[in-house]
């Protein structure tokens, strides 16, 4: 497979993991964070970690639509689903995710609600085709690499005058939660060296806006490709970094990152959508300006419009440490739900679920590094 | 962020803006509405169900040299000097 | 040709029919759907006795019995269906202890609605996948409900077979140092299966790799008396499996990626979906672990079998209180396969 087998090269990796080896210097720590789930995944995957030296260590930061989805918003989804007997289009990602009372939106398709997983909002639309007597919702989520596939299918249903369509939105922003993890303060502050940055959302939103992290926070990053060799190149690439006390924004993923980004995509979110005053964010609390909703010109697409419920809110499983896992300050093995109540079974809170939640990646992939 | 996947344009419809790809022999339709001018034998970035950008074949080659190059020096230079 | 049947003045209308409630009521109209359509294709002494058992003197040795429900959709798939399935998943659970097969059962629940053509599709192949496998279909149940309540059809089967005497295969005899085999390549049926299901839509060639194993399970047996393990990878994959001998036997194991053979197709299609393919069933397949002498014979006798053409060795068993199974990375890192928690799903992130 073309631009996929090339970069997960074992020769390759080996040639790599002695750069690393080499310029890592002795004596001190490098902690990268690497902000985007898929990266946790990869990494975990991989084995990644296994090539690198000690003195390297990646922390899991929160770029997981699915884990910083907050519980009150499944349960909204849950109750438009049950309430008003529409057709729930999900991708699979949520199906599993703990909302409040133990419930998730697979318990609630089990006892009746006709929620259905898809795999694309094209296949929503034609759901929504098929059944013109039915109302048809789809739970939008995911960073902006999703969010383009929303406006599209926004649009379409526009265009068609489909008028049993609407979109509940959860979009969410990464500047916006790579500043709050930045911005964090004593106890809540993990120390962290330089950032990986994500691959896909930057293939739409481009490089430029990255510039905040080393201008206002004096941390390098550079944009990581999604395969296990880019995520050790860009590795090395934070590491001559921080050896040369340089802070800037670089480019691994060239092959499909751009300077601006994708800009077709971002008109479409821009017509599409507007900007959240402020959104709670699983972990990361209530930020400001880091979420999307419905733009006003489309407000009649809008699932909290047509189907108001009434917001509850989001309580956290006692004991479950997602919020910090989240941000990085814990370790999945430091929640003392970890194994014991919380495995991928019986999922206590969304780190587990979700599969590039941190919890769940460090117990598929990487349990036997503590226990020996 | 997110599974994206390569995959090469085999077949275009343009008046439905979408394309069939293949990734080894396995094929798929998705939408196109997120990139203008693709062509066929393009290579493009799938993610649910969509076509989010393409991708730079000499850009590819680029980084895999520059990947190799870092081997090379590191390993002429392991069991030397810092 | 059959003879016309005197209780059934007319014929069974196979090609535009539909099972409806009276055909598992009981009286006529099922007597006529069992004879003109499951007697008439599985077909074999004990069935012709028309009872509601089946009488026969077991041949001596240790009998092994399994039961297995099918409730697979679609009921049509690239290289198979749910007939044959039916036929190879109870045939192979019975091999699997080292046993030769010989009857099965067939329980048949229909839903009221599905096409007669579709049902007389299903038990031809039903009826094929037992003369290839060298056993008989000696009873069989039939029952109807209501539309909706069932999706098609489900079957269960029920297998019986016979142990050789100095046989002893199980989940718990896997010892430290022995070596981890399997027949060929991985997650061709889940793949097959998911490309038909409508809201994934991809095309691919892949064809389910459905199959009987017993004849090469008796090669296999014959040549090497001492195989400790025999298993089945079917629902949960690779992965799951091995997980679960693990744990039988108190022991871990440990996997090379590299040497796990996935057909390239497989691999795309896992890529496209993000699944793995260590997690996706596999229906003709088996894992094999014997003492490490024995294991280069085994992969030969494996191999000379047209089911055993791809066997490769992919590990080996290890002493590990964790019962961890981990695997080498084609990366070169390391990383555990644990037990699939819930279905796999296809993702997005």
């Amino acid at each position: 497979m073309r631009f996929i087998d090339e970069f997960r090269d074992r020769a390759l990796a080996a040639k790599l993991a002695a750069a690393i080896a080499d310029e890592a210097a002795p004596g001190r720590e490098y902690r990268l964070m690497e902000f985007c789930g898929g990266h946790t995944h990869a990494i975990f995957r991989y084995g990644v970690q296994d090539l690198m030296p000690e003195s390297v260590r990646f922390i899991h930061g929160p770029g997981c639509p699915v884990c910083v989805l907050p519980t009150a918003r499944i349960d909204q989804a849950i109750a438009m689903a049950e309430q008003h007997g529409v057709i729930l289009c999900t991708y699979a990602d949520l199906m599993r995710v703990p909302a409040s009372d133990r419930r998730s939106l697979l318990k609630a398709k089990a006892v009746g609600a006709d929620i259905r997983m898809v795999y694309s909002t094209l296949d929503a639309l034609s759901i929504a085709r098929a059944n013109p007597e039915r109302q048809v919702i789809f739970f939008a989520i995911g960073f902006e690499t999703t969010t383009p596939p929303t406006a599209v299918a926004m649009k379409q249903a526009e265009a068609e005058g489909l008028e049993n369509f609407s979109v509940f939105c959860n979009h969410v922003l990464t500047p916006p939660a790579l500043r709050a993890i930045l911005d964090s303060a004593e106890p809540d502050a993990v120390c962290i060296d330089g950032i990986l940055g994500p691959s896909h959302v930057s293939t739409v939103i481009g490089a430029k806006p990255y510039g905040f992290v080393p201008a206002d926070y004096y941390k390098p990053l550079v944009i990581a490709g999604f395969e296990p060799l880019d995520v050790m190149q860009s590795t090395l690439m934070l590491i001559r970094q921080i050896n040369a006390g340089r802070c800037e924004v670089e480019n691994q993923y060239t092959r499909a990152v751009t300077e601006f980004g994708n800009r077709k995509a971002q008109a479409l979110m821009k017509t599409s959508f507007e900007r959240r005053d402020t959104f709670e964010w699983r972990g990361l609390g209530l930020l400001p300006d880091s979420a999307l909703r419905i733009a006003d010109a489309y407000a009649y697409l809008d699932a909290e419009v047509r189907f108001p419920v009434a917001p509850g809110e989001s309580r956290e499983v006692k004991g479950c440490e997602c919020p910090a896992v989240l941000r990085g300050i814990l370790e999945p093995t430091d929640c003392k739900l970890f194994g014991a109540v919380c495995t991928p079974d019986n999922p206590m809170g969304s780190c587990m679920v979700s599969s590039e939640g941190a919890c769940a990646a460090y117990w598929s992939y990487g349990r036997f590094r503590r226990s020996a | 962020m997110c599974l994206a996947v390569p995959a090469r344009i085999t077949a275009i419809d343009e008046s439905a803006d979408t394309a069939t790809v293949a990734l080894g022999a396995v094929t798929k339709e998705i939408s196109l509405a997120l990139v203008d001018d693709a062509a066929i034998d393009d290579y493009v970035l799938v993610h649910v169900g969509y076509a989010l950008n393409r991708i730079s074949p000499e850009e590819a080659a680029r980084t895999l040299a520059l990947i190799n190059e870092a081997g090379e020096y590191a390993q002429s230079t392991q069991g030397g000097s810092e | 040709m059959q003879d016309k049947d005197r209780r059934f003045p007319l014929r069974l209308d196979i090609r535009q029919g539909a099972v409806d409630m009276s055909h598992g009521s009981g009286g006529r109209a099922m007597t006529q759907l069992i004879a003109e359509l499951f007697q008439h294709h599985l077909d074999n002494e004990l069935l012709r006795q028309g009872n509601d058992q089946a009488l026969f003197t077991p041949p001596p040795g240790r009998l092994v019995m399994s039961t297995d429900g099918h409730v697979i959709s679609p009921l049509f798939f690239p290289g198979g269906d749910i007939g044959c399935l039916s036929v190879h998943g109870t045939v192979n659970d019975v091999a699997m202890a080292g046993a030769r097969p010989l009857y099965l059962s067939a329980g048949f629940i229909l839903e009221e609605g599905f096409p007669l053509a579709d049902l007389a599709r299903i038990v031809e192949s039903m009826a094929r996948a037992a003369v290839e496998a060298g056993v008989t279909v000696v009873t069989g149940d039939t029952k109807v409900v209501e539309r909706g309540k069932a999706d098609g059809v489900f079957i269960t089967t029920t297998g019986v077979g016979v142990v050789p005497e100095d046989i002893d295969i199980s989940g718990d005899l896997a010892e430290p140092g022995d070596i981890i085999m399997v027949n060929g390549t991985l997650g061709d049926h889940g793949v097959a299966v998911m490309s038909k299901r409508e809201n994934l839509g991809f095309e691919t060639e892949i064809r389910s790799d459905t199959a009987s194993l017993n004849d090469l399970v008796a090669d296999m047996v014959d040549a090497v008396p001492d195989i400790h393990c025999l298993r089945d990878p079917t629902r949960g994959g690779l992965a799951t499996t091995l997980n679960e001998l693990a744990r039988q036997s108190g022991v871990g194991m440990r996997i090379r990626e590299t040497d796990i053979p996935v057909r390239e197709e497989v691999s795309a299609a896992c890529e496209l979906l993000g699944l793995d393919p260590l997690y996706v069933a596999n229906e003709g397949k088996l894992i094999a672990i014997c003492p490490a002498g024995q294991a280069h014979d085994l992969l030969q006798v494996m191999r000379a079998n047209p089911k055993g053409r791809d066997a490769a060795i992919i590990g080996e068993v290890v002493e590990d209180p964790h019962q961890f199974v981990q695997m080498e990375t084609s990366f070169g890192g390391q990383r555990v396969v644990d037990w699939l928690a819930g279905e796999q799903l296809p993702r997005i992130c």
